[in-house]
């Protein structure tokens, strides 16, 4: 593999160094996370947390903020937390409160932007943080890094608070009964998968995002049979599903996002099939 | 004082009152069987006593060394366990949790603790197995074994029986009685089995139409059980 990626010429070049590295932290750590979420049957927070995120970025362009980040990380956490918390006993289901505030953004933010926005290429922006723009082959190295410490900080919480994840997220009640913070757990769950969300979005886009955080962790699941082994898989998945579906789209001409989701779609493929013929061997 | 103690329980949720003006105690070595029709809020009961739920008024205490989160608890099966991937090992050792506070990972007396309760509910050539894969009578045995890792003095079990075949279920009603009798260990249970219930519990708290708390003696001499089961206990 690494006489493979040396021949290839492209990697001279430091803004696709920078899209690699950044592509296989954001892979890493939304599998990460994906592996709870799934779990928790919230497979849709990230559709729903992305088009908060697009949202905020209407929101913030119509404002004129030149560093958009901020404001969109603020929002998103905030829907993240409310998702999340109200998650056992509100009026309005998870999965209805999802779907309200993932559409309901979705409308607004392109709303706004029709509104306010004196771009000449509309649509051209609106597809672009949709569907994943070419935003990651020009990142600076201001954002690698950023992302790179982001990724750090989202992989030690995980590993740091891996024991607590696993019994809030198998049996909360039990959890909560016997004293573990499942309240404090569960929010911060929020509020790395909100993070994530807000990193990825220039990758693979607003509307694939979630197939970064469900996919790996539904193909791990197929297979392997305890929680550790899950985790490890997906998140190794991840990293090299990101990497294949990048490499294709450089040399190809693909675009990147929906190259990437390509990639992992057709591991769960391989993944299914594994399972399958284990389960039928036995 | 007693282990816990139930004040003036009035319970109900969405402002609709189940239970009203509900006492009771429980002292240390106690088998407390919790009858009821459905709906009658057995469950509202059991979720008000682990603290998951505020009761509309009035109190529950521990006392007699016993915390608020020192009471295991044995739930019904959740759909999101049903599929959920995880070793026999470690969910077992979840049960551990509650003594972690902040501090990452298990600690070896903890990993010790939770693999004397896998070899006591005879887990151990199940330990690297998938819960999911399990059949419902071990099933309930890892919890069982992760409700003993949380707590040595109390626990609530919510129908432990229910989905188990006889001979399971009488292997399970045999545990309980030997961790209740052998190891001093206050037993909650919510059941529908009155024949179980009068067979080893010492107290029984019936609750519905009628309600009744006393031991199992003053129980099958009530009015109360006639309620639940007509014609008695012996039918």
């Amino acid at each position: 593999m690494s006489e493979f990626l040396s021949k290839l010429e492209y990697l001279q070049f430091p803004f696709v160094r920078y899209a690699l590295i950044v592509g296989v932290l954001i892979a890493l750590c939304s599998s990460l996370l994906g592996v709870p979420l799934v779990l928790k049957r919230f497979s849709f927070i990230g559709d729903g947390l992305s088009h908060v995120a697009f949202g905020a970025m209407a929101i913030a362009a119509v404002l004129g903020l030149t560093n958009d980040m901020p404001l969109i990380l603020v929002i998103t956490i905030a829907s993240a937390i409310l998702l999340l918390r109200t998650g056992q006993n509100a009026k309005i289901k998870g999965d209805a409160a999802v779907a309200m505030i993932s559409v309901g953004a979705l409308a607004i933010g392109y709303l706004l932007m029709n509104l306010f926005n004196h771009s000449s290429n509309l649509s051209g922006d609106v597809c672009s943080t949709l569907f994943g723009s070419t935003s990651i082959l020009t990142l600076t190295k201001g954002e690698v890094w950023l992302c790179l410490i982001l990724s750090v900080l989202v992989v030690a919480v995980f590993v740091l608070f891996y024991d607590k994840i696993f019994a809030v997220t198998f049996d909360e009640s039990f959890a909560r009964a016997t004293g573990t913070k499942a309240g404090l757990y569960n929010l911060l769950i929020a509020i790395i998968t909100a993070v994530i969300i807000v990193l990825a979005m220039n990758l693979v886009g607003s509307l694939l995002i979630s197939a970064l955080v469900i996919f790996p962790a539904l193909s791990a699941m197929r297979v392997f049979k305890s929680f550790r082994g899950v985790v490890i898989c997906s998140a190794v998945l991840s990293v090299l599903c990101s990497l294949v579906g990048m490499l294709i789209s450089i040399l190809a001409g693909t675009p990147v996002g929906s190259t990437i989701v390509a990639v992992d779609i057709a591991a769960f493929g391989v993944f299914s099939l594994i399972g399958f013929l284990k389960g039928n061997l036995k | 004082m007693a282990q816990l103690t139930c004040q003036n329980l009035c319970l109900g949720y969405d402002g609709r009152e189940i239970i009203h003006d509900l006492s009771f105690q429980v002292e240390a070595g106690n088998y407390l069987c919790i009858l009821g029709e459905n709906g009658s809020g057995k469950s509202t009961l059991m979720r008000t006593i682990l603290g998951l739920q505020a009761p509309l008024s009035g109190k529950v205490l521990t006392g007699d060394g016993l915390l608020p989160q020192e009471i295991g608890y044995l739930p019904q099966q959740t759909l999101v366990q049903r599929d959920f991937p995880a070793s026999v090992w470690e969910i077992v050792l979840s049960g551990c949790q509650n003594r972690q506070g902040f501090r990452p990972f298990y600690s070896r007396d903890e990993k010790e603790q939770a693999r004397a309760m896998i070899d006591k509910l005879e887990l151990t050539p199940l330990m690297k197995r998938c819960y999911r894969e399990l059949s419902g009578g071990q099933q309930q045995r890892v919890l069982l074994a992760r409700a003993l890792c949380a707590t040595r003095k109390m626990l609530l079990l919510d129908e432990p029986v229910s989905g188990l075949d006889p001979k399971v279920t009488q292997e399970m009603y045999a545990i309980i009685r030997k961790l209740n009798r052998e190891e001093g260990i206050t037993i909650l249970m919510i059941s529908h089995d009155l024949h179980a219930a009068v067979e080893d519990a010492t107290h029984i708290l019936h609750i519905g139409h009628t309600v009744f708390f006393g031991t199992k003696e003053e129980y099958l001499k009530s009015d109360a059980v006639l309620a639940f089961a007509p014609g008695g206990a012996d039918k």
